[in-house]
């Protein structure tokens, strides 16, 4: 008979005061299939884990039951504390009497109840539990990065420079992502750009990077450790080998539509680079947009190419890459201006957004870092600024707050007052916060020395006058309405998550949250490790934040996949399908319901065969099976039906 | 008063997560339903829901993430799909069909897991326990 041993764990006065522990140890004492029961304070605290140690060891136990909390907090410990007591691992399971028990329920007989019958169902499987080997697989040391913003330059670099190979992925002609687009970032005022781009240059010169730019992830399969990607390379329309970057083609093209990277204050042509510092330094066709592609003539571009670069013809690329890790650097949006309406987004053509203004600022920008409104191009003198346009609004918006829109709405209000003297910056705000460090700092050197005036309170309606733009609001530390007539209006729009992240995500199998961000592991243990294992998060993809944090996550994230790769292999979790070769007959009804092609038939057998490397141990096609031939390892149909029954107890 | 017994199949990575939301949430809720955790709610085969009625289940609770969320791809579609064929054998056999519940539940939804956990403990409440004469049906 196997011999079992059960610790329950009083969690201090976290089960204790729920749970009668002591009556539970005493009812497990009664089942003759339990061996030995007991209690302790802290089961996971070190002496706690020398009990279970010791206890294996006198009491020759051959599996173990903690009933504890989640088993996703501690398993992993009480297998391993198994082990270094001679045990197999998947000799010890978890019984969760803590976050689906004392947690959740008041009444104390009942909750007791419950518990001994979580326990006792717990049982039931580990008496059946067999002895496993985890399944060893090898690592491919090589990781992946999705997104080129700060964030994925940053693990991108990180890894490289410990000596890994990368991929970057990047949707966009270039890299960069917003932090491109800036023009001096708080709290330091330092130049973006002059920060920005030599570690641009560094990604595209380094020997272990390979730079896969205006490419999209199509379809990824794998496991940590093994992944294969497939990438779409998408057709520039230039042959990027031998194209010298020169740019006549770009002064050539007739086409002239809003430039994306300039927020659409001035145009780009069809073939075009998205700004100059770009990495690479090559140009695509946008074809919606060509004239050639639209009409069949014009290759005005391809005449003037001295090289022979332009190649209308080419097409879409899918190329195969297999990498070890995978992080999502995916960035963020902001909420399209069209979508404020009371603030006339979209139609006061001085109503700009953030990024907007940045560009207005950016001594590379359109304007030269000269302040000029869209409309007619004069210098504004009073500029009001919206905080919140979009965040902070469950109703009508977005539920959370930006988190980066007090600090950079600060900063464009000082950034103007140093471009334009005799400005007058107004911001209104619901709250300021300046979380981080200098930032409050930075606050009231605008307040107090730059002359910025800040109205608490929020704005009603922005509307048209003449050549004015009419703000509406209150303030309501004054308490009364206000009626500002401005040359322009700043809104500081909501960061969304970008577009086709919850469609990446699907291809990753990694969840996203209520607001669409990128969810982690653990909020406040796992914040870089996306739940799914082998992939990890960098950046605004997650939730809102600022350039130092993006930093910070990003070197994170990098240094969880390093460590991934400390290693030669790894050890998977080896509750995975098993055939019984006698029982199955060949139907092959678990090929069809394998998601993940594991399932084969073996035609010299007739029998249908589990490729161990590639089950993921979900089980479908052990419910699928007609026969009971395969079965999940240490959860097959007789545990499950002996746990159901130990389930619902006696009576 | 008659208390339900209900045996719950929950897949690790969604309902099972929710329902810790619930713990870590302190949310309170019926303690009518023992989880029975699995990888996914995939794994669930009929036949373990016919052996939970057989044993003295008064209700099941199937739990899955929502559709399009699963770990493994499409396991709960497929979960969707046994669990509409189930029911009709359920309703043949005598055993109302709504004794057997699938919701899908997700990682973040510790309240909803709550909410459902009291709502159907009322509702078999509600209904009194399962007949005896349907429980001698074979499977
Ligand atoms: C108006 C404004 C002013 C700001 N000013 C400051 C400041 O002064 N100081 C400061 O610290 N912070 C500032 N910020 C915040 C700063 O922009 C962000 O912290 C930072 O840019 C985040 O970098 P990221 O790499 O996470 O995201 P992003 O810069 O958004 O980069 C994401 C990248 O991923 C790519 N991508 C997206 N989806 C895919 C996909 N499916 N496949 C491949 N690639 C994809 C995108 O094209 C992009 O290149 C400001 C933000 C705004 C809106
Ligand atoms: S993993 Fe939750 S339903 Fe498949």
């Amino acid at each position: 008979m196997k011999r079992i041993g059960v610790f329950v764990c009083h969690c201090g006065i976290n089960i204790a005061n729920t749970v009668d522990v002591d009556r539970v140890v005493e009812e497990l004492r009664k089942d003759p299939r339990i061996t030995h029961a007991q209690s302790y304070i802290y089961m996971c605290s070190d002496p706690g884990q020398e009990l279970v140690r010791d206890t294996i060891k006198n009491e020759k136990l051959d599996a173990v039951v903690v009933a504890a909390c989640s088993p996703s907090l501690h398993e992993l410990t009480f297998r391993q504390a198994s082990a270094e007591a001679g045990l197999n691992p998947y000799q010890c399971e978890i019984a969760n009497i803590r976050e689906q028990c004392s947690w959740v329920h008041e009444d104390r007989e009942r909750a007791t109840a419950k518990a001994v019958k979580i326990i006792k169902s717990i049982v039931a499987k580990t008496y059946l539990n067999e002895s496993l080997e985890p399944i060893r697989v090898p690592i491919n040391r090589r990781a992946m990065v999705i997104g080129g913003g700060i964030a994925g330059i940053q693990a991108s670099l990180d890894i490289a420079n410990s000596g890994y190979e990368v991929v970057l992925v990047e949707r966009e002609p270039s890299i960069g992502g917003h932090m491109a687009q800036l023009s001096e970032t708080f709290p330091t005022l330092d130049c973006s750009q002059c920060i920005l781009t030599p570690k641009m240059v560094e990604v595209g010169k380094h020997p272990r990077i390979k730079l896969m730019t205006y490419s999209e992830v199509e379809e990824v399969s794998g496991y940590v450790g093994n992944f294969t990607v497939k990438i779409r390379r998408k057709a520039p329309s230039v042959d990027w080998a031998t194209c010298t970057g020169c740019g006549e083609c770009m002064e050539k093209c007739p086409v002239k539509v809003p430039s994306e990277f300039n927020r659409g204050l001035d145009d780009r042509g069809a073939i075009y680079v998205p700004f100059p510092q770009a990495v690479p330094n090559k140009p695509v066709i946008d074809r919606d947009n060509c004239v050639y592609y639209r009409t069949g003539k014009c290759k005005l571009c391809e005449s003037t190419c001295e090289v022979g670069s332009i190649r209308f013809d080419q097409e879409d690329e899918i190329v195969e890459e297999e990498v070890g890790a995978i992080v999502v650097a995916t960035g963020y949006e902001t909420l399209p201006l069209q979508r404020i309406a009371e603030y006339g987004g979209g139609e006061v053509p001085d109503v700009i957004d953030g990024l907007a203004f940045e560009r207005l600022l950016s001594a590379s920008g359109p304007t030269v870092g000269e302040v000029r409104r869209p409309s007619d191009g004069k210098v504004p003198k009073e500029v009001v600024f919206v905080q919140c346009a979009g965040s902070r609004d469950p109703e009508r918006y977005q539920p959370y707050c930006s988190r980066i829109c007090c600090m950079y709405t600060t900063k464009h209000a000082m950034l103007y007052k140093h471009r334009v003297h005799d400005g007058q910056p107004y911001i209104f705000y619901i709250d300021v916060r300046t979380g981080g460090k200098g930032y409050e700092e930075f606050y009231h050197r605008a307040e107090e020395e730059e002359g910025v005036v800040y109205l608490k309170g929020k704005v009603a309606s922005i509307f048209r006058d003449g050549d004015q733009t009419v703000v509406w609001g209150t303030d309501s530390l004054a308490g009364r309405n206000v009626e500002i007539r401005a040359d322009l209006v700043v809104l500081a729009t909501a960061v969304v998550p970008g577009t086709g992240v919850q469609d990446l995500a699907k291809k990753l199998k990694i969840q996203t949250g209520e607001n669409g961000f990128l969810n982690e592991a653990h909020p406040k243990l796992r914040p870089v490790e996306s739940i799914t294992a082998g992939f990890y998060l960098a950046g605004c993809g997650q939730s809102p934040r600022d350039i130092p944090d993006t930093v910070a996550q990003a070197s994170g994230a990098a240094s969880k996949v390093t460590a991934l790769f400390s290693k030669d292999e790894m050890e998977q979790d080896p509750m995975i399908a098993a055939v019984d070769e006698d029982v199955c007959g060949g139907c092959r009804v678990c090929i069809s319901v394998c998601p993940y092609d594991a399932r084969e038939y073996d035609e010299e057998e007739e029998i249908a065969v589990v490729n161990e490397a590639l089950c993921e141990g979900c089980g479908a096609c052990v419910a699928a099976c007609p026969c009971g031939a395969t079965q999940q390892s240490n959860l097959t149909d007789r545990q499950i039906l002996e746990m159901i029954t130990a389930s619902l107890g006696e009576e | 008063m008659f208390e339900p017994k209900i045996v719950c199949f929950v897949c690790k990575w969604c309902t099972s997560a929710g329902a810790d939301l619930a713990g870590t949430s302190r949310l309170k809720y019926s303690p009518n339903g023992i989880n029975l955790r699995f990888m996914c709610s995939s794994r669930v085969d009929p036949e373990h829901i016919m052996w939970a009625f057989r044993q003295g289940a008064d209700g099941v609770l199937v739990g899955g993430c929502h559709p399009g969320d699963c770990h493994y791809q499409d396991g709960n579609y497929r979960t969707q799909t046994r669990m509409a064929l189930l029911r009709r054998v359920l309703d043949q056999l005598g055993i109302e069909s709504s004794r057997l519940r699938l919701e899908w539940i997700s990682a973040a939804e510790g309240k909803k897991f709550a909410e459902v956990m009291d709502n159907f403990s009322e509702e078999l409440r509600k209904k009194g326990p399962l007949s005896l004469a349907s429980k001698e049906m074979t499977v």
